[in-house]
This record gives structure tokens, sequence and C-alpha cells, in this order.
């Protein structure tokens, strides 16, 4: 691949926001285009993935400036890993919205708004800019307030006044944090600042800038104790919506987060301490709140703080084991939180209810949907074979080799807790007998649906089920690449000279 | 609005401030100006004749709704920055004509970016306006 | 200058983040609108201040000759200014819809999300 084509999915997800645009009020066509046009994306992403295991590093500059002076785009292990995940869950949510989306919100603009913010999703994992990097961060987060608001119903309202404010509070922090960077350096290049901030005399303002750094990318990744908002906002929005929310929006913050600690702050004792304890107690805090709440999508919501704080963890572990580790983790959840996202909105078409009290005999009516929940709550638990078995073992693994046994501790209970509230909500959903629905909605509205309809209900959640069990089976070729990411991030030589020109450093 | 030297003196307005956004478009690329700043400027003579006669009359000067500005500003601006990969050379690099063209100057694809953000802003700022002045 | 800047800075940001501690709704916005000020103001000052210097090259040369300001700085600010303007709209529109269906200011009445279900 020419590396000058690095640019072409984030260029494609604008070009089909641009298209879909044109086409305002013809909602049918509209959803037909989003499927199609997540469909090539998925294939530019592999490509990008293919080239990027056989070539190495692809850097693209903008504007033919060279690094440091003009906006550098990198196409690493890591970012085109991600990249692909983003392709792959936004492809899902595309052909789930077909149905899950109504009419209505359609005309509001969904779709559009949908592709940039995979647009802005796809920039920000391709960037090599730090501002460049805060600019799509502003992409994402509009594209998000628009898409969690959109319909205006009052209880979206309430909780995106959480979320708008947060994310800005955020930002703020995050531009505060970019400021002080640049008055230390004069730089903006990320493998640039990575030299210079080495050399910097005065550690503390550097401390500092990386405590900033840490708050507003923690606010946006939802780590304890920043993650307020998430549990207010996450089950608001129509499920489809919350999927790609649960899926990206904070692993995109946990993306920033390591890719900042690993190439420009180097962090000191204390901040991997800080990691460690801000990981072991969002775990806990985030099961906590799993434990107690009866909304499915808001135990979803729980979950997704829970499962950040492996990942921070791992960062704060930061050995390379760990490493592979976190970013085995970070491919595991990006899949299985967008399919269980997308499963509570299966529920909720079938059933007419999110809460886990009234639901209940799915088993007795859709044995294979059932099926299908299994694989997804299964593997959030981690139970071998399943994904997030190899994710887990390698961080505890690195938690060994480093001897933080907290870790360790963290790591199990966490394991626990979601194992005992995904059993709770297999029993309540599933094996139950079907509860009092109140508006005695049952499953004969959802088998009234054209087939199509259905189909596109189902087969996004058959096609991540089919990615995770990927992830779980095939976890070798999935290792290979978090080894080959953990490698890069740990010695960032290779990214400096591919940016830079300098040869290796 | 009410006043009839207001009234009058917005329908001068109007074109002398289109023309001049147009100005501070073209000077943009060497010079202080651009797409963003005419694209306000040009949005603010449509402001200005809606506040003088009224929200209707300064639709009916459109014969289309402003949001349609918004993807055509963007596939200009797009097209324009991934032009130069078609002959390898990196997105955005600015590609331009040998000899400048009489009354514009040089032409580029900077130019191209510059007036499809010009047609965004209009675009946006006039579809914002619009909405809030319909729902008061 | 820079002294005054600095406390311009610090004043923006003490008072949007006094402000976004108040519970009224109106309030975070306002304290919202000034921390992002502060922030633009902390890159002006932090790109170093060169007085009367713009970076633009004369008709006749090639290059910039001598001090000049350094015009990154100011392109961050515009882009910031910019999204900040979009964010900022969105967020007195929610602001006011929010406010629409809840007929309440206070930030403390907004917890129906808070209730199970």
């Amino acid at each position: 691949m020419n590396p000058l084509y690095i640019v072409l999915p984030v260029a494609f997800q604008l070009f089909t926001a641009v298209v879909l645009l044109f086409f305002w009020n013809k909602t049918n066509l509209q959803r037909g285009l989003s499927v199609a046009a997540s469909i090539t994306a998925l294939a530019l992403a592999a490509w990008l993935m293919a080239a990027v295991l056989q070539d190495g590093i692809l850097v693209m500059q903008a504007g033919a400036w060279e690094a440091q002076f003009g906006i550098s785009f990198v196409a690493d292990a890591f970012s085109s890993t991600m990249v692909l995940l983003t392709s792959l869950a936004g492809l899902a949510v595309s052909i789930f919205s077909t149905s899950g989306i109504r009419s209505a919100r359609v005309q509001l603009g969904f779709y559009p708004v949908f592709h940039l913010l995979l647009m802005g999703l796809n920039g920000a994992f391709l960037t090599g800019d730090i501002f460049n990097l805060y600019v799509w961060f502003e992409i994402i987060i509009i594209a998000s307030f628009v898409l969690i608001t959109l319909g205006g119903a009052k209880d979206q309202l309430e909780g995106s006044v959480k979320y708008v404010t947060m994310n800005l509070l955020a930002s703020a922090i995050f531009l505060t944090a970019i400021a002080i960077l640049y008055g230390l350096t004069g730089s903006l290049n990320m493998a640039d600042l990575s030299i210079q901030v080495a050399n910097i005399e005065n550690r503390g303002l550097v401390n500092i800038t990386a405590l900033l750094f840490l708050v507003g990318f923690g606010i946006k990744s939802a780590i304890f104790p920043l993650y307020f908002w998430l549990p207010a906002s996450y089950h608001t929005p129509p499920a489809t919506i919350s999927a790609i929310f649960g899926g990206l929006l904070t692993k995109v913050g946990v993306y920033a987060m390591i890719r900042v600690f690993t190439l420009i702050f180097i962090p000191d004792e204390f901040m991997l301490n800080l990691l460690i304890w801000i990981g072991g107690l969002s775990i806990l805090s985030g099961g906590a709140g799993a434990l107690l709440q009866n909304n499915i999508r808001r135990v979803f919501s729980y979950l997704i703080i829970c499962h950040i704080g492996y990942m921070i963890a791992g960062l704060g572990l930061y050995t390379e084991v760990a490493l592979v580790g976190a970013i085995f983790y970070l491919i595991h959840d990006i899949v299985v939180k967008t399919n269980l996202f997308l499963i509570s909105g299966l529920i909720y078409k079938i059933k007419g209810s999110y809460n886990m009290k009234l639901l209940g005999g799915i088993y007795s009516s859709f044995p294979l949907l059932a099926l299908m929940f299994a694989i997804s709550f299964f593997s959030l638990i981690g139970i071998p074979p399943l994904s997030g078995f190899w994710a887990k073992l390698f961080l505890i693994e690195g938690s060994l080799d480093t001897g933080q046994y907290m870790v360790i501790a963290f790591i199990t209970l966490g394991s626990f807790i979601t194992l005992f509230v995904m059993a709770k909500m297999w029993l309540e959903i599933v094996w139950k007998k079907e509860g009092a629905l109140p508006d005695k909605q049952s499953s004969t509205a959802y088998l009234a649906m054209p087939y199509a309809k259905r189909f596109a209900l189902v087969f996004p959640i058959v096609l991540l089920s089919g990615a995770l069990l990927f992830i779980g089976f095939g976890a070798e070729f999935i290792l290979a690449v978090a080894k080959q990411i953990a490698a890069e991030l740990k010695d960032p030589s290779a990214y400096l000279g591919a940016v830079l020109k300098r040869g290796t450093i | 609005m009410r006043s009839l030297i207001f009234r009058t003196a917005a329908g001068y307005l109007l074109p002398i401030l289109l023309l001049f956004s147009v100005f501070i478009l073209l000077r943009g690329h060497y010079l202080p100006g651009g797409g963003f700043v005419g694209g306000l400027i040009a949005s603010i003579a449509f402001v200005l004749h809606s506040i003088a006669n009224g929200i209707e009359n300064t639709k009916k000067i459109f014969k289309f709704h402003p949001r349609i500005l918004m993807p055509m500003g963007l596939c200009l601006s797009l097209f324009s920055g991934l032009s130069p990969l078609l002959v390898n050379k990196p997105f955005m690099t600015g590609l331009w004509f040998k000899e400048p063209f009489p009354v514009i100057g040089m032409v580029g694809s900077a130019l191209f970016f510059d007036i499809g953000v010009y047609l965004v802003v209009i675009g946006v700022v006039l579809t914002i306006i619009f909405t809030i002045l319909e729902s008061i | 200058m820079e002294i005054l800047l600095s406390f311009i800075t610090g004043f923006l940001y003490a008072s949007g983040i006094y402000l976004m501690l108040r519970r009224s709704l109106v309030k975070m916005i306002l304290g919202l609108i000034l921390l992002g000020n502060g922030a633009n103001m902390l890159i002006f000052l932090l790109g170093r201040m060169v007085k009367g210097e713009p970076p633009i090259i004369p008709d006749a040369a090639k290059t910039l000759a001598g001090i000049y300001a350094d015009p990154v700085p100011q392109a961050l600010i515009l882009t910031a200014i910019v999204i900040s303007f979009g964010l900022q709209a969105f967020a007195i529109i929610l602001m006011e819809r929010a406010y629409k269906f809840v007929q309440t200011d206070d930030l403390d009445q907004m917890n129906s999300t808070e209730e199970d279900i």
C-alpha cells in the first residue's frame, strides 16, 4: 500500500457522510448507502492493516510538510488495529440501525452524523500530532452530542446534560495540557515530543502536564473517580447509539492514554502506582455499580467502567507482557461491548423492556439467540477458551512478573463480580420463565416483523459473536498482533524513525 | 425591526457585503482573510437582511435550504484535499496553476478548499440562525 | 504584559471553575465558556509573545527576517475558538431544551436518569 493512502479510512467516512447529507429525506436510501459504505470501509481498514503488518509503519506528512512542522498521519500496528475494529463495530451498528433506528430519527440526520463519528475515530487513531488528536476528539464529541440527544426524549436530554458538561470540561483540560506542552517544547508532533520531553529539565512541570493529560483522557475513558457521567447517560439513547458509544467512545480515550503514556510521558514510579490504583478502583467501583442495577443497559454501562480498569491497570504495570494483556483486552472489549449493547437492543425489540426483573423466557422461545447471547456473556467474563480469558492471562502474568500482587487481586475480584453479574443476567433474561411485562408486549410483535428487519437485528450480533469466537479460538493470530503492538509501544524507536526520518534513534 | 432606514440600508448592504466576502475569500492564501472569515461576512449579510426584512423574505433569496450548502462545500474541500493523491503527493498538498488568472490571481487546490470552507460556513451559520429565529 | 496576561488567564480559570461548581445550569455553561477562553489565553501566553512582528512575508522577500511572532499558537487558538463556538452553541441549545422538559435550572433536580428503569 502506498503510504499516501493511509488517509483513506478517514476521507472515505467523510465522503460517505457528505453523500448521505445530500439525501437528507430519503431514509431507505440512506440506510442502504450506509451499509454499503461500512462494508467498503471495513475492506479499506483490512487493507491498511494487512499493509502495516507486511511493510511496517506507514507515515504520511499532510501537505508534504516535513514532520515537526506539518501534521503527520501514522499507521502503526496499534492504530491500524483500532481502525479495523472501528470499521467492524461500525459495520455491525450500521446493519443493526437499518431496523433499530426509526425513520423519524434518520430524518434528523442519524446516518451522516454516525459516519462523521466514525471519521473522527479513524482520524484520532491515525494522527501523529497532539493538537490534531484534540481536533479529532472534538469531532468525536460533537458527533456523539448529536447522536445522544437525537430525538430529544426527556431522559435523553437529562443524560446528555451530564455527558456534554463532562466532555466539554475534559476538552478544556486537554487543551490546557497541550498549551503547557507547547510552551515547554514548542512542538506538537508526538514523535518529536517524545524526544523533547525526555530532555526537559523542569520535571515538575512535565509531571503536572502528564497529570492533566491523565485527567483529560480519564474523563473521556470513564476511569475512577471520573466516570459518573457514563452510567447517567449511556442508557438513554436508542440501543444502536449506545452500542457505538459503549464499544468505541471510551476506548478512544484508553487508546490516547496508552499512546501518550508510552510515547511522550514515560511514567515514573508514582505515575505507575497511580495508574494501577486507578485501574483497580475502576474495576471495583464499576463492578459494585453493576451489581445493583436492574436495567440491563445500566449494568453494561457499569461493566464498561469495570473493564476499562483492566486496561488502565495493564498500562500501569508497564511491562511488555502486561501491555500485551491490555492491548488484547482492548481488542476484545471493543467487540464484546458493542455486541452486548446490540443484544440489549434486540432484547428490547423482542420484549419491550430493559428491566431484568420483568424479562425472561428467551431460551424457551429463541434457543439459538440464547446461544448467541451466551457467547458474548461468557467472553466478557473470560471463561476459557473465549476471548476475555487470554487477555486476563497476560495481565496476571504481567503482574506476577512485577510483583504487583494487588493487581491480581483486583483482576480476579473483578472477574468474579462480572461472573456473578452475567450469571444473574443469564438466569433472569434467558432461563427464567417470562415475567409480567407491563405493556403485555411479547415476542409476537418481533415475530410479526418482516424477515429482512429481523435479519438486520440478528445478523450484526452473529457477526460480532463470530468475531469474538475468532478472537478466542484464533488467539494465536491476535496475540501475534498484540505482541507486535506492545513491542512497538515499549520501544518507540521504529515509530520515531518512521515519522522523523532520521533512521533509528 | 420596523425602521425604514435600516431596511433600506440592509437592501444595499447585502450585495456590498457579499462582494466584500468574496474579496476576503480570494485574498486569503497569503494575506489575512480566507474562507472562514469570508463565509462569516457573507452570512452576516444574510442575517442583517433577515433582521431588517423578516426571515421569510431572506429565505426567498435562496431557491433552496441553506443546509444543502454544507455537503456541497464539504465535497469541494474533500476533493481538493484528495486531489494531490492523483499525482502521488500527500493529502492536502497545494497544487497550483503556473500562471496567475486575471482578477483572481493564483489558482490552486488551496483556493478550492477555501471556497468549500466558505460554503460550509455560510450553510452552518444560516442553518443555526434560521433555526433559532424560527423557534422564538 | 506577560504578567498581566498570566493574571487574566488565572482569573478566567478560577472564575470558570467557580461558576461550574454552582448548581445552576446557566452558570455552569458560562463557567465552561470561561474555562475554554482561559485555555485559549494560556496557549497565547505560552506561545511566547512578540509584539508588532506579524509572521507575514513582505512582497519583496522570500523568507521572514529577524524576530517574528510564532504563527502556530494563533492557528491553534483559531481552531479552538471555531470548535468551541460550535460546541457552545450546541450546549446552550441543549440546556434550553432540557430546561423546557425539566422545568428547573437546578442541576440537583436533574436526576431522573438515576432512577432504576
